[in-house]
């Protein structure tokens, strides 16, 4: 069991516009709720005019923010093909919990690039980890009221997986404080349906 | 967190804080009174804060037209007792430089602080200048704090240091640390002086705001004043060398005989009394280390000649890697994220390595280093971007013979540029001990990096790039779209038009298919640039600059251009926000950095005050419009402004109006539009199937703006009926 000798990394990937910051500010302000030392790195500016975004936490004893090569315990991912760019933070047993919904970036063309098949990163991922968890993101997010619930989903999503050492309730109560009030039920049957998608 | 427990959390309460919300908090605790800042990111986020909880925190907040005014700003107002805040990025420094300097010399009443975000590898920034340079060049206290606690901590000290010693202090952050979050203990706010309340002045209220009181000889700096000025400040800066060697920011961290952080200051205290005291003892003092570093010369000389040649280095000692380094004791030197990342990688390999935590930088802690390497056989020096600690330490081992090696980034032991990572750490400290390389480092679960090879490599290595793009609807993509559509039809080549181009959004036009940014040097330099090519070349000219770095540093060069003759065509893109940074107000708004209202300045007419003749306002949307007005701009024998208007997409509240469509039956697919605006609602859907090929319009994305349904020659985009 996690414990506060323990360290726990958390790699949260996508594209910008997504609600990564978002959703990653609330694991850390419940991690600190609850008892743990836990620091994070963002990075803002050019990278949310629709370029890569990713965050990362670490909760455990640790002065730096940016996780090592192949320690992430779990890569949380809001888009497909970012899954893979994530990977160099990957080890054998790193849970992996992604958005299977694409964004297709609009300079394919121009840069004479494929946008990869999902079915194979799916398969990829598969038969090279053991905590696989592909995740219809956006269906999940319309159906719990909008497709920005999206973030919510996963949240839901990465806080049912095994390892994870954070309580449910204790990032409820986060995500409350620090979402609008008039979104709450929305997020929280976001939560729930991505909670139960991968229980 | 709601954001008002900035200025609301009680003393002990604890917010998991950005390192530039920690800032904020800072200010508020120190009882700062008035701030000033030109938006730049790393630190943008401090201002945009400051512009929502300024009146709440009893303070003053302005966005200045330009670093320098904001530098100005703060000086007069701590010239005028109260304590001041300026903030800007890395490269803000370089513009306010001017009165930077000169402030140092004048000093301050009340407590000047200026933060200042260095951007190492260039996140969002033309040069990952380090800005600790500057504070020997100004001659100033530099403080380097590590993490948002430390933040917010340092700017209290910083004002209690500034007004102990009448100058200015400046605090050095990183991205990494402006950037980074961690739990951050709040402290109390005192009472401060409000200057937004409106009292009229009469003889006894002065106290209620600050209050200058003449003294030529202190603020003038006029040769027979500044002769003064610097021989005081120099002074002053002894004094500040003794507080920086006893520093309660300077820790060391014990890891060799695991012990935790002890001050760094209790152990060298004895040293530094002594050397304070009287310089006798101060000599014996210096003979022991002297006989220290003696016996230390002998161990290290193979050490020396192998650090000269980093080759070397790696080659000896592969070859005999344990009985080399086990038995040597090493320390470690780090300041701001440098430290954190050194800090986790001797932890968590057990290194044993003591580090200096250094907080405070400049003047440098000679004693402090003395004391601290006096029994090691070498010292590794953490710090990012230039080599500047580490120089430091070299001059300090000169002065006092200590004769062990120093493994930074003159040797090449750690990289020369760009910022580091707890892997680059732990790999340029392998160089030396040769047995922790993070390439071997297993997971505590005792899992081992994951190989991609396979499919994975192929999946990895062919992902598609997602470069920054011009947001749908953006009005800069018209632009440079009726740009180069005058050009076509006026017979230029592209060879003969010059694209001189600004700091904004509107750089992201370097890219294809628009490629038009050809020169750039910083902000305000695409007019400036301008006036050069045009007398030296027979090009054709055409600068883009946005609203907010027109007033921040095009005017003067604008000016030039006219009163010099220039002949080339100014392009200021009017989008009515500083839209790369987060969206701030400028002077051409009608609302200030505090949301009241102001009045709003007018870039047609500061443009005809210059004595522009040719000044035209557009709306970009328009395409017909906008290349017929670079047409007659592009032949006009002088200086042509075009004001090409049309508010960013990003900004609130504004509603999107429609969407537009492919005619499927009418579209060749010439895929002009995707070629030519790159606009990311316009995409081209292969069927999986038939393998059939249809441009598509996602309308979640499209903002209406109609630029494609201009530009299609066939007619085959329409607006989607609801």
């Amino acid at each position: 069991m996690f414990n506060k000798d323990n360290f726990y990394n958390i790699y949260i990937c996508g594209v910008g516009g997504q609600g990564i910051i978002k959703t990653s500010v609330i694991i850390g302000e419940a991690a600190m709720n609850e008892g743990y030392e836990v620091v994070m790195s963002e990075i803002h500016g050019m990278s949310q005019r629709g370029g890569v975004v990713s965050t990362e936490l670490k909760i455990g004893e640790y002065k730096s923010s940016i996780i090592e090569k192949g320690h992430a315990d779990v890569i949380l991912s809001f888009e497909p093909s970012e899954t893979i760019r994530g990977l160099k933070k990957s080890n054998e047993g790193t849970e992996i919990v992604f958005n299977t919904s694409p964004i297709i970036p609009s300079t394919l063309i121009q840069f004479h690039q494929n946008y990869p098949d999902i079915k194979e990163i799916i398969n990829e991922l598969k038969s090279n980890f053991n905590n696989v968890y592909p995740i219809d993101g956006e269906k999940l997010a319309i159906e719990s009221g909008s497709l920005l619930s999206l973030n919510m989903v996963l949240l839901g999503a990465v806080i049912s997986t095994d390892t994870f050492p954070l309580s449910k309730s204790s990032v409820i109560k986060s995500m409350k404080n620090n979402l609008s009030p008039k979104f709450h039920d929305m997020n929280l049957k976001a939560i729930e349906k991505g909670y139960n998608v991968v229980k | 967190m709601e954001l008002n427990r900035l200025v609301k959390g009680k003393k002990g309460e604890k917010q998991f804080l950005l390192g530039n919300e920690a800032a904020v908090r800072g200010t508020i605790e120190a009882g700062v009174s008035i701030a000033s800042t030109y938006p730049g990111t790393p630190s943008s986020e401090i201002g945009n804060i400051l512009s929502v909880l300024a009146k709440d925190a009893k303070m003053y907040f302005e966005f200045s037209i330009n670093e320098k005014v904001a530098m100005e700003v703060a000086a007069a107002s701590a010239a005028s007792g109260i304590r001041s805040f300026t903030f800007m990025k890395h490269v803000g420094l370089n513009v306010a430089s001017d009165s930077f300097v000169s402030v140092v010399y004048t000093g301050i009443h009340g407590g000047m602080v200026i933060l200042s975000a260095d951007d190492p590898s260039m996140f969002s920034s033309q040069n990952e200048q380090d800005n600790r340079h500057y504070g020997r060049l100004a001659n100033l206290p530099v403080l380097e704090p590590s993490n948002p606690q430390e933040v917010k901590d340092m700017i209290k000290h910083a004002y209690n240091l500034s007004e102990d010693y009448k100058i200015p202090v400046l605090i050095r952050t990183t991205t990494r640390v402006s950037h980074m979050r961690g739990i951050v203990e709040f402290g109390d706010i005192p009472e401060t002086v409000n200057l937004n309340e409106k009292i009229n002045s009469t003889k006894d209220n002065h106290w209620k705001k600050g209050f200058f009181k003449k003294d030529p000889k202190r603020f003038v700096p006029v040769p027979d004043n500044a002769l003064d000025m610097h021989k005081n400040l120099v002074s002053k800066m002894k004094h500040i060398d003794k507080i920086a060697n006893n520093s309660d920011l300077n820790v060391v961290f014990n890891f060799s005989d695991k012990h935790n952080e002890t001050k760094a200051t209790e152990a060298n205290n004895k040293n530094s009394e002594v050397i304070n005291e009287n310089s006798e003892a101060n000599n014996e003092n210096s003979e022991v280390i002297n006989e220290n570093s003696e016996a230390n010369n002998k161990n290290s000389e193979v050490i020396n000649e192998n650090t000269k040649n980093n080759d070397k280095i790696t080659e000896i000692n592969k070859k005999n890697t344990e009985n080399k380094t086990n038995n040597k004791k090493f320390g470690a030197i780090a300041s701001g994220s440098g430290f954190n990342y050194v800090y986790d990688v001797i932890n968590e390999d057990n290194l044993g390595i003591d580090i200096l935590k250094l907080g405070f930088t400049y003047p440098f802690p000679k004693e402090l280093v003395v004391d601290f390497v006096k029994d090691l056989d070498g010292v590794f020096i953490i710090e990012e971007v230039d080599p500047i600690m580490e120089k430091e330490v070299l001059a300090t081992f000169g002065e006092n013979q200590i004769n062990i090696p120093v493994f930074g980034k003159i040797d090449g032991t750690f990289p020369l540029i760009y910022e580091f990572n707890p892997d680059i750490v732990r790999d340029s400290i392998d160089k030396v001990l040769n047995h922790i390389s993070s390439e071997n480092k297993v997971h505590k679960t005792g899992n081992v990096s994951v190989k991609l090879d396979g499919k994975l490599t192929d999946l990895f290595e062919n992902l598609p790039s997602r470069p920054p793009t011009l947001c749908a609807g953006c009005s800069h993509r018209s632009t440079y779209f009726g740009v180069r559509r005058a050009a076509e039809e006026l017979g230029i080549a592209n060879e003969d038009l010059i694209f001189s181009s600004d700091i904004g959004c509107y750089t992201l036009g370097v890219s294809p298919p628009y490629e038009t940014t050809d020169y750039l040097l910083s902000m305000g330099s695409s007019i400036g640039d301008a006036c050069g090519f045009s007398k030296a070349t027979n090009q054709k000219i055409v600068s883009f600059i946005g609203d907010s770095t027109f007033f921040h540093g095009g005017i003067p060069p604008l000016i030039n251009g006219v009163h010099n003759n220039h002949r080339f065509v100014v392009t200021i893109l009017d989008n009515r926000t500083t839209a790369m940074t987060g969206g701030q107000p400028n002077p051409g708004l009608p609302v200030d950095g505090m949301g009241d209202v102001a009045p709003e300045i007018s870039i047609e007419k500061i443009a005809i005050a210059a004595g522009c003749e040719f000044v035209e306002t557009i709306n970009p949307i328009n395409l017909m419009k906008t290349v017929d007005t670079y047409k007659r701009a592009l032949e006009y024998d002088g200086i042509a402004v075009i004001i090409a208007k049309h508010p960013c997409t990003l900004i609130k509240g504004l509603k999107k109006r429609r969407s537009m469509i492919i005619k499927q039956d009418k579209c060749n697919k010439c895929l002009d539009c995707i070629t030519t605006l790159a606009c990311p609602a316009i995409s081209l859907e292969i069927n999986k199937e038939s393998k059939e090929k249809k441009v598509i319009i996602d309308d979640t994305i499209c903002k209406g703006c109609t630029t494609c349904l201009q530009m299609c020659k066939n007619k085959a985009i329409g607006i989607k009926k609801d």
